[in-house]
């Protein structure tokens, strides 16, 4: 009759004391990567590929999915304002809309996939097949090299593809809104302007940077963990994107009720 | 000679993985100059001991000197300086294939220690050379080469730096007989230009023989037995005489069947 309480236990037991050295080996990688970020040695050439690699070829990707969340946000809200009268609040409630959440959040989730991925997958396949290690051995400090280009690059990069973004949502709603809506060109521009405030933009950016730096940290560390071949590997790139994903809506929330709960 | 300090000095090394005890307490010296050659099974633990060393791995127990020093839980400047020391040629050759060949080669002369490029690339061309490789070969990139080449450009990374020590991980598996050979002959031949001390783990005996002064034997987590390279064929040692003559049958069980 022993048996079965014990064995329970143990199990709790296990999985608690799993759960903590989980933690702390992700708390020590992020510590270190931070590390990395800060003390020399660092590298240019490697930071300028990243900056390319994870901003410059995630546009496309950003800017149609911001383009079409503009037009299905005009309609939907065109829509739903209807009901009360309020459609010429359209204009106004887009542009918060994109600059505050969705700009970040729907850029966020594209490059947790397109990037988050491509990062977990080169430093696992590096990992597997001993190029970690053989960095070592040449006297080179893999967090320098690997992780720190790129958890600086997605952290940059992030707020520049975001504010492209916002802006090509804009125009996406503005489309939809003078040509399907029947809005007068200047009164959408003007209603657009008058009632965005700084802080919309730049609250958006700040989320935009944090959801840069949780990617690129969610791709390396999985990485950098990842064992056993092929599958391993597969196993990292999976993980990467959707832990990445989650914290990265987490973060979203902290963030919002950070810059504007009162 | 006896009284001298050895390269490197093992003592009661042990490294397990969860329940799984890899190493149970390795002893070994390797002098200085001498090439020791760790042959075993697959699984045995050899790769584990050439990274407890090197200290990609931490081991859980015991004592490991460089020249006579401590090396065992160094960290940051005194690991690199450490390092320096150290080259190694991986199983796979792991090299990066973000860079070309020659920049592969050059990587420990270009970032671990501040080479200029042009003069690194120089030098990576000449090491090239050294392991028979043309200049054409400098720009492919890895993915461009075959099995043996690819070995080929591991030692040549290996030797860039000139390491007063050198690791081999299982460096002829995989390779056709006569590429095995090649490599064998460069193996000594770079261990014997640059008067280093080496350390091979293989289980092919035609490289153990060609490579080694001296061979140990790992099984079980421990050195079962060591001795010159020319005592391998009369050892009287059950283990080492399984292993020499592939036979399923002796001390050594081989798990046949899926646990």
């Amino acid at each position: 009759m022993l048996a079965f309480p014990l064995q329970f236990l143990t199990t709790i037991g296990r999985t608690t004391r799993l759960a903590l050295a989980a933690t702390g080996q992700f708390a020590r990688f992020t510590a270190s990567g931070l590390r990395a970020c800060v003390q020399p040695p660092f590298y240019p050439r490697l930071l300028g590929h990243q900056l390319l690699a994870i901003g410059y070829y995630s546009l496309p990707v950003v800017g149609m999915t911001a383009m079409f969340t503009g037009m299905v946000l005009a309609l939907q809200i065109y829509l739903g304002s209807a009901r009360f009268s309020a459609e010429s609040a359209v204009a106004s409630i887009v542009v918060i809309g994109i600059t505050r959440e969705l700009g970040p959040v729907i850029a966020g989730l594209m490059v947790a996939g397109r990037v988050g991925a491509a990062i977990a997958a080169e430093i696992g396949t590096m990992r597997v097949t001993e190029q970690i290690d053989a960095l070592e051995t040449l006297s080179t400090d893999p967090f320098r090299y690997l992780v720190a280009p790129r958890l600086i690059a997605a952290a940059i990069t992030m707020p520049m593809l975001v504010l492209i973004g916002d802006i090509i949502g804009v125009f996406g709603a503005y489309v939809i809104g003078v040509n399907k809506l029947g809005f007068a060109p200047t009164v959408y521009i003007h209603n657009t302007w008058d009632f965005l405030e700084v802080m919309d933009v730049v609250s958006g950016l700040v989320k935009a940077s944090v959801f840069g730096f949780i990617i690129a940290l969610m791709g390396c560390y999985y990485g950098y963990q990842s064992r056993g071949g092929a599958q391993g590997v597969g196993a990292a790139t999976t993980s990467a994107v959707v832990t990445a994903s989650i914290l990265l809506i987490g973060a979203d929330y902290l963030l919002s009720e950070m810059f504007f709960a009162q | 000679m006896t009284d001298a300090v050895p390269k490197i000095r093992l003592k009661g090394v042990r490294k397990a993985f969860g329940r799984k005890t890899v190493l149970k307490g390795v002893d070994i010296d390797v002098a200085k100059g001498e090439s020791l050659v760790v042959i075993g099974g697959s699984g045995t633990g050899k790769s584990v001991l050439l990274k407890c060393i090197i200290g990609l791995l931490p081991p859980d127990a015991g004592s490991i000197l460089v020249d006579g020093a401590e090396v065992v839980g160094l960290r940051g400047r005194e690991r690199a300086e450490v390092r320096r020391k150290f080259g190694m040629l991986f199983q796979s050759a792991a090299l990066f294939d973000s860079l070309n060949v020659w920049e592969n080669v050059a990587f420990g002369l270009i970032e671990g220690r501040g080479m200029a490029r042009r003069e690194a690339r120089a030098k990576a061309m000449d090491m090239l050379a050294r392991v028979g490789l043309g200049a054409d070969v400098g720009n492919l990139s890895p993915s461009e080469l075959s099995g043996g080449m690819r070995k080929r450009v591991g030692l040549a990374r290996a030797i860039a730096t000139e390491p007063e020590i050198l690791f081999f991980d299982e460096p002829t598996t995989g390779l056709d007989p006569i590429m095995s050979e090649v490599i064998n002959e460069l193996i000594v031949k770079c261990v014997r230009e640059l008067g280093a001390t080496a350390i091979s783990i293989t289980h092919d005996l035609g490289s153990a023989r060609k490579i080694a002064d001296r061979v140990a034997m790992l099984h079980g987590g421990n050195i079962v037995w060591e001795g010159p390279v020319a005592e391998l064929d009369k050892s009287s040692n059950a283990f080492v005489d399984q292993f020499i003559n592939g036979r399923a049958e002796g001390p050594i069980h081989v798990e046949v069947a899926a646990g």
